[in-house]
């Protein structure tokens, strides 16, 4: 497997020295409990041209290398090892000497655009002082570069631009500035931190997109760091995994994704629900591999391989000695030395790495869970299941209102403007959408029972209009809700028995009745009866979310809300929860109606899937006909820029790239929603754009159950799953 | 942002005109300037005191609404009415002013800055040497009364002073410098404002040094600080021109209220050191049942919030670009 990549400077990465060099970086913090070892032994070298990739979970210390990288670590932290740039020793410089590299030699693009600028100074001013600290640049030479970074960046109109403030540019806008900054006086590295991490999925193909831009203006190395494997799979040359502060697989993509020969390595991918699975008709989904268990302290971590508790196929030596990264045995011997320095021999920390792929079958590493089989409810046609919750035009508007004492509306928000779908017993509806479409707004109304503005919201075959106060109680026992963050869902004063008891008793269960239940409910999400006395913090993300979906679970609901249930976890733990979720829904008959923005996830999850786009809903039907054949030209380009965890067809793929942020749904466009965004409108004749112009587009029915808001819907596949293989 | 703010100056009026009326009511009804009179020696005539109290506005026999209308009337304008001993508030209020304004103009300036610096030095180096004594060293200024630090400098600098009048502990000037601006006199001045002076600078630097501390350390873990550094920012200047100027924002309400409820509020120092100013005339106009003095402290006083207000207004938005409105 030796292909040519097109995307490689192939010759002038291969004599080029590296210009960023990391050797056994350690680094450590004081804390109450002991000394907190973030990262212990760290190396990799990038050289120009050429992009890194570290993946790992929360806490596997791969920001915290890139800090020390920068020497922006906190002063109590102890840092050894060597980071060589362009052959200068970087670690034990000062403050002084470290300014003059920092943001000149080593650009840094962070996370959190939202908070990453600061809020009192203008975009430009912020990039001008940038420049002004490396270059004797006078004002005008400075704001004049400022706006031509801008416009490198992809900002519409920087000469204005320029002057905005922070809070005046959307999220995928921030991260084009911080990229403009970052790039500003020709890095030798760029270091990525999680750069797309906060973004839609749409923004975040426009802003790697502008990272590879800027990447050929500069030449410059770019060291990637994300939990995303997806982003890195399409994006880098070489990838390093990360667990546990050290790294535990490295080489070039190819080799790490399709040949992975670290169990760590082989459980991510194999818990990554995948956009581009094929499901056969009529056959049950396939389950993910969760990797159990959760990542070690890092204080006075325990002897041999830190992923061996974890670990399906440990022997007694994992537990002793911990695994050196070096050559995998069987992998193609070095040529020489240099090729394992230039990252090009793919090295792995496992005693059991050779018998990966020779004698150990790597789909057989982890044990595939076992999922029920479908009951009764799901093998029936979907036509004579009961409808369990049915919208019928809902709308939700909020007035924009000015003045303080005498309030008067000067607009509209159309959060929520005119949707309809339902969902049948045994059904998961996966609602997703970028963030501001309205995909809350809708289920708050469900939740909130309203008697609405207009439209109708049908529950279990009851107009929720005209119902009383009992009769809505007796509903909102039926609908229950799972929240996105499990830190924050769950009273951290309660213990979880009170906790998951709590609406128990608020339905007026006797005491019996609930001690009986508590056990159930815990032992239902996998967790030990014992744990009812334990309060939420003493449990981690993952525990946690089985406690929220314990207590949705506890007054037998008959349809489950998701809002974005594993969006705040890391993938290996994500995958234990989708499991379960999907194992509950078959033992206990459930309906699902599951928001999220992860494609991936909805694509593994739901049976139908509703797309939403500024208030409305743009594609609706069976998952497999949207995902099979995405025909509203929004649905198309948010199915095309999910990256996909797989080299080979993120480098063959074509994206469709949105131009612009998701419109204000105060100011909704006139015709269709979609149109000033739309790749298509732009191929059509006047005639045709003056339709998109004027006419609101009604649901065009495609297929048994599949309809797309669009005057020219037409199938595209965007995704090239692998229906081919 | 001007339309705005002249909507802000409304509210603000009828607050300044309804505060005015509801103390003038309070001091109208429950003071009785007829005791201050009735208590001379040799007595004067039952007849002559109600002609004064007439004469002053004062007469509490006389219906308050019906007072309240002649005041309110003189103040419009611009007359506050006499004092009990008959002179004009006018003129003990000019006064007054100018007695506070000399007392607060360098303490306050002196406070604050120094409130922001030790509150933002404390926060970088948080749980260090400084920063265990500052928090140690406000908090127990905080939880001492005013006249007790007042009192503890008179008394330290009658040692220091040794015999001397180096530190002067009384008044705003000798009485030879009376109404002279002549460098002689102007010493003599700060000889007699350090005390005082000293005493608002402990009190203000202690107070907004705690909240400078922890508005400071919310924004020392804040993303666009390392994004700062990282563009290769010195850490201080970092720390300085992106840290301290953020952090500084939510203060400013805070040190503009103070500052400028401190004209009226500086009471206990002004008596401490006898400083003839706005505070004391707070207290002293109450001792003398001077109703019209005591009308004057509570309109000032709501004129002073209605500034402060103002001036908040301003210097957020000013400062922050986020609340500015087009």
């Amino acid at each position: 497997m030796t292909e040519t990549r097109p995307t490689q400077p192939t010759e002038a990465a291969d004599t080029a020295q590296p210009v960023l060099a990391v050797s056994d970086l350690t680094v450590s913090f004081p804390s109450e409990a002991g000394e907190v070892q973030a990262v212990r032994g760290v190396s990799y070298a990038v050289r120009p041209g050429e992009v890194l990739g570290i993946v790992g979970e929360s806490g596997s210390g791969k920001s915290v290398s890139s800090m020390a990288v920068l020497g922006l670590l906190p002063e109590s932290a102890e840092v050894t090892g060597s980071v060589k740039l362009a052959g200068r020793e970087l670690l034990g410089l000062g403050d002084a000497a470290m300014s003059k590299i920092r943001g000149k030699d080593i650009g840094m693009v962070f996370q959190d655009p939202l908070s990453a600028l600061t809020p009192v100074y203008t975009v430009g001013n912020q990039i001008i002082e940038a420049l002004q600290v490396h270059q004797s640049l006078d004002k005008a030479a400075a704001r004049k570069r400022a706006v031509e970074l801008l416009d490198v960046v992809g900002i519409p109109d920087p000469k204005r631009r320029v002057d905005a403030f922070p809070h005046e540019f959307s999220g995928g806008m921030r991260q084009r500035a911080m990229i403009a900054m970052a790039i500003a006086n020709d890095p030798k590295v760029i270091i990525a931190d999680e750069p797309t991490t906060a973004l839609d999925v749409t923004i975040q193909a426009q802003v790697l997109e502008v990272l590879k831009t800027a990447q050929e203006v500069t030449g410059a190395a770019i060291v990637m760091i994300t939990h995303d494997l997806g982003v890195i799979a399409g994006f880098a040359d070489r990838v390093q995994v990360m667990y546990a502060g050290r790294p535990v697989e490295a080489g070039p993509v190819d080799e790490v994704y399709y040949r992975p020969r670290m169990p760590y390595t082989i459980g991510l991918l194999g818990s990554i629900p995948r956009l581009d699975e094929a499901r056969a008709e009529g056959t049950a989904r396939r389950a993910l591999t969760p990797i159990d268990g959760n990542p070690p302290k890092m204080v006075d971590p325990a002897p041999g391989c830190p992923f061996a508790p974890r670990c399906p196929i440990a022997v007694d030596q994992c537990h002793t000695d911990e695994p050196e990264l070096t050559v995998a045995e069987g992998a193609e011997p070095p040529q020489a030395l240099d090729s394992v320095r230039a990252g090009e021999t793919p090295l792995t920390a496992c005693h059991r790495a050779h018998e990966i792929g020779a004698g150990l079958d790597r789909d057989a590493v982890y044990p595939v869970p076992v999922l029920p089989e479908a009951g009764a409810i799901e093998r029936l046609p979907r036509a004579e299941r009961a409808t369990v919750l049915e919208l019928d035009g809902l709308v939700k508007h909020f007035p924009l209102t000015k003045g303080a004492i005498v309030k008067r509306t000067v607009g509209t928000v159309r959060a929520v403007d005119g949707i309809s779908f339902d969902i049948r017993e045994g059904e998961t509806l996966g609602l997703v959408g970028e963030s501001g479409c309205g995909k809350t707004t809708t289920l708050l109304e469900i939740l909130d029972l309203p008697s609405g503005q207009a439209g109708t919201v049908t529950v279990f075959g009851k107009d929720i209009r005209g119902l009383n106060r009992a009769d809505r109680k007796g509903l909102r026992r039926d609908m229950q809700i799972v929240f996105q963050d499990p830190m924050a869902a769950l009273d951290a004063r309660m213990p979880i028995g009170d906790i998951l008891a709590e609406p128990l008793k608020t339905h007026g269960w006797d005491k019996a009745r609930i001690a009986a239940r508590i056990p159930e409910l815990l032992d239902m999400v996998g967790l030990e009866p014992e744990h009812a006395d334990r309060y939420p913090q003493e449990f981690s993300g993952g525990q946690r979310q089985r406690i929220s979906i314990a207590r949705a679970l506890a007054l037998e609901p008959k349809l489950v809300i998701l809002d974005e249930p594993v969006s705040a976890l890391d993938v290996s733990i994500q995958a234990g929860i989708l499991n379960l979720l999907d194992e509950l829904k078959t033992r206990l008959g459930l309906s699902y109606l599951f928001v999220a923005h992860d494609l991936s996830v909805v694509r593994h999850i739901a049976d139908r899937i509703a797309v939403m786009y500024l208030g409305r809903i743009v594609e609706l039907g069976a998952a497999d006909d949207v995902f099979a054949a995405p025909s509203h030209p929004y649905t198309q380009a948010l199915l095309s820029a999910v990256p996909l965890p797989d080299p080979r067809k993120e480098r063959e793929r074509s994206r469709i790239l949105l131009s612009g942020d998701l419109p204000s749904p105060a100011d909704v466009p006139s015709g269709c929603r979609f149109a000033g965004r739309c790749p298509k409108y732009s191929e059509l004749g006047d005639s045709d754009q003056a339709r998109c112009r004027e006419e609101d587009p009604a649901a065009a029915v495609l297929g048994p159950d599949h309809t797309a808001a669009c005057h020219f819907a037409a199938a595209v596949d965007v995704v090239e799953s692998a229906v081919a293989h | 942002m001007g339309r705005y703010l002249l909507r802000r100056l409304a509210n603000y009026l009828v607050l300044v005109v309804v505060a005015a009326a509801l103390t003038y009511f309070l001091a109208g009804l429950s003071l009785n300037p007829r005791a201050k009179f009735e208590g001379r020696n040799p007595p004067l005539p039952a007849s002559s005191i109600t002609k004064t109290l007439d004469e002053y506005n004062m007469n509490p026999d006389t219906p308050i609404l019906s007072r309240f209308g002649h005041w309110a009337e003189d103040v419009v304008h611009g007359d506050l009415g006499k004092t009990i001993e008959g002179d004009d508030v006018n003129d003990d209020f000019g006064r007054r002013v100018g007695v506070s304004t000399r007392l607060l103009l360098l303490a306050t300036i002196v406070g604050s800055l120094g409130g922001i610096a030790v509150g933002a030095y404390g926060a970088i180096r948080q749980y260090r040497l400084f920063d265990r004594f500052s928090t140690l060293a406000s908090f127990f200024v905080l939880a001492m009364p005013v006249f007790v630090i007042g009192v503890a400098l008179k008394i330290g600098a009658t040692a220091l002073n040794d015999g001397s009048q180096t530190i002067k502990v009384l008044g705003e000037y000798d009485p030879q410098y009376a109404g002279q601006w002549n460098f002689d006199a102007l010493v003599n001045r700060a000889q007699h404002m350090l005390l005082p002076a000293l005493t608002l600078i402990i009190m203000q630097v202690a107070l907004y040094s705690r909240y400078q501390r922890s508005t400071m350390l919310d924004v020392l873990g804040s993303d666009f600080l390392r994004t700062a550094r990282a563009k290769g920012l010195r850490r201080r200047k970092a720390l300085v021109k992106h840290g301290l100027r953020t952090a500084i924002l939510p203060v400013v309400p805070l040190l503009v209220y103070n500052i400028v409820l401190l004209f009226t509020g500086a009471t206990f120092t002004e008596k401490t050191f006898g400083w003839h100013g706005m505070g004391e005339l707070l207290v002293d106009s109450i001792q003398k049942q001077d109703v019209n003095s005591v009308a004057t402290v509570g309109l000032f006083t709501a004129v002073l919030v209605l500034i402060a207000g103002l001036l908040s207004d301003l210097l957020y938005a000013a400062l922050d670009p986020r609340v500015r409105v087009r």
